[in-house]
């Protein structure tokens, strides 16, 4: 029977979730590096045993931690992440030059198909590379230097590159999305890189239709039509059937369309998930009801789910990070919350569970299913 | 040999239990000392100094001899008593945040 393996980065360590094809009784491992904040962790796809981890701290810096046996024993890999040429500078919040700096890693994201080959999304927003399991990083320089780089500036929570989408159909097409810069894409391996930002609209930036400059919170993709991406942005959720060339907005019945995370369904690539939130400041549900949205049309048509999650007095955040889907058969939803719980639905979010409810604020939910 | 006693989260990290004994060739430095430290615990490079620049980072501080040595410069000589090994070099995580 297959099995799933729920990878949960928090504020004060990693977790690690495992249960069996139906999904109703865990296993719970960690913590693993407990007491620093580990912002992602993520399992290869070509080796599902490898599995790699961003732990970082503002007292001691960042590591890069490998396991090779599914995240029984880890070893600390390389950490140098030195950004390529001289720097330069972005935009700092006050619209002043501020000197690109390494703060730490937000997401990893392995090869589709080399274990040993992973990318790292970067805080100052930038890209690496490593094609010797995570010993040593390159930065893919294209990105920062294309044009726009000096006019991007951070979100609140700094200026990171949080989002890593690898086309499975096309191995040299890259997508990444930065805070506060918008959403890029490569289509050469990740040498060259150009905005794909029309049709967003950000009332918050001098001009609303800039090239760059839009809070792009997250993109996710289906691996059967890559070039229909969704995206949860600051405002507004968006959808592009042309790999980003062009985004037409799906809010439609949203009660906020602000949130953070954004999947998809395993088997539906129409079928779609987000996490309504209020802003601009307060970050947490309407009403004190927690609630995942669906669209089974690509959006603009959603209906909230709202069975088993706590539908009063939760004033918890999703992050962007923090939603993943299985690809069991019905798919299974996972989330977490800043106040510690993983939620669970092993029925397409129909019905939700909470897997633990205590766990530090957590940053990262990863899923992996296994033979 | 010259102790050095780490943070608990870098004894964690480089899986070290007490204290470190380093020998030191030169001077003992904060640079010579931490330079031997990385050599054998690789894993300790950006932790203590800032990879790239090699200053200490904000929240580490250096204590010895009940004084804080943080300020002086990476190239001053320890105190006698940290070269001799009669004294730890302290490696401390500020005490702050949640």
């Amino acid at each position: 029977m297959s099995r799933v393996r729920v990878l949960v980065g928090t504020r004060k360590g990693a977790f690690i979730l495992s249960a069996d094809g139906k999904r109703d009784r865990w296993d719970v491992s960690g913590p693993h590096f407990a007491g620093w904040e580990i912002y992602h962790v993520k399992g290869s796809p070509a080796e599902p045993n490898r599995l790699y981890a961003s732990q970082t701290s503002a007292w001691f810096g960042q590591q890069i931690q490998r396991s090779d046996n599914g995240g029984r024993t880890w070893e600390p890999v390389g950490n140098a992440f030195v950004y390529d040429g001289v720097p330069g500078t972005h935009q700092w919040y006050d619209g002043t030059p501020h000197p690109w700096e390494f703060a730490r890693v937000w997401h990893l994201e392995p090869s589709l198909t080399d274990p040993d080959t992973v990318y790292a999304g970067a805080e100052d927003a930038a890209l690496f590379r490593s094609t010797d399991g995570g010993l040593n990083w390159s930065e893919l320089s294209g990105l920062r230097s294309h044009g726009t780089g000096p006019s991007w500036q951070p979100g609140a929570g700094g200026m990171c590159l949080h989002t890593i989408l690898l086309d499975p159909v096309n191995p040299d097409r890259i997508f990444v999305a930065i805070s506060a810069a918008g959403a890029f894409r490569s289509d050469d391996g990740g040498t060259t890189w150009k905005p794909i930002n029309h049709g967003l609209r950000s009332e918050g930036i001098p001009n609303p239709e800039a090239e760059v400059g839009h809070c792009v919170h997250r993109i996710a993709l289906h691996p059967s039509n890559p070039d229909r991406l969704y995206m949860q942005k600051h405002w507004d959720v968006m959808r592009s059937d042309d790999a980003g060339d062009s985004w037409t907005e799906v809010s439609g019945n949203l009660p906020t369309d602000f949130g953070f995370p954004i999947d998809v369904h395993a088997h539906e690539p129409q079928t779609i998930y987000v996490v309504p939130i209020k802003s601009d400041s307060e970050h947490f549900p309407l009403d004190g009801k927690l609630r995942v949205y669906r669209s089974r049309t690509g959006g603009t048509k959603w209906e909230a789910l709202t069975t088993g999650l706590p539908q009063r007095d939760c004033y918890v955040n999703v992050l962007r990070d923090a939603m993943s889907v299985d690809s069991l058969d019905p798919c299974g939803i996972y989330f977490g919350t800043t106040g510690g719980a993983v939620y669970g639905s092993n029925d397409e979010g129909d019905t939700w569970t909470p897997i633990v409810r205590d766990l530090p604020a957590v940053y990262s939910v990863e899923v992996q299913t296994l033979p | 040999m010259i102790r050095v006693v780490l943070p608990a989260q870098l004894r964690t990290l480089a899986r070290i239990e007490g204290e470190v004994s380093l020998k030191v060739s030169g001077a003992a430095t904060q640079r010579s000392v931490l330079d031997a430290l990385e050599a054998r615990y690789p894993m300790l490079r950006g932790a203590i100094r800032d990879r790239a620049t090699q200053k200490r980072r904000p929240f580490v501080r250096f204590f010895a001899c009940e004084r804080d040595l943080s300020h002086e410069t990476p190239d001053a000589e320890l105190p006698a008593a940290v070269a001799t090994g009669a004294e730890p070099l302290l490696v401390v995580g500020a005490m702050a945040g949640g």
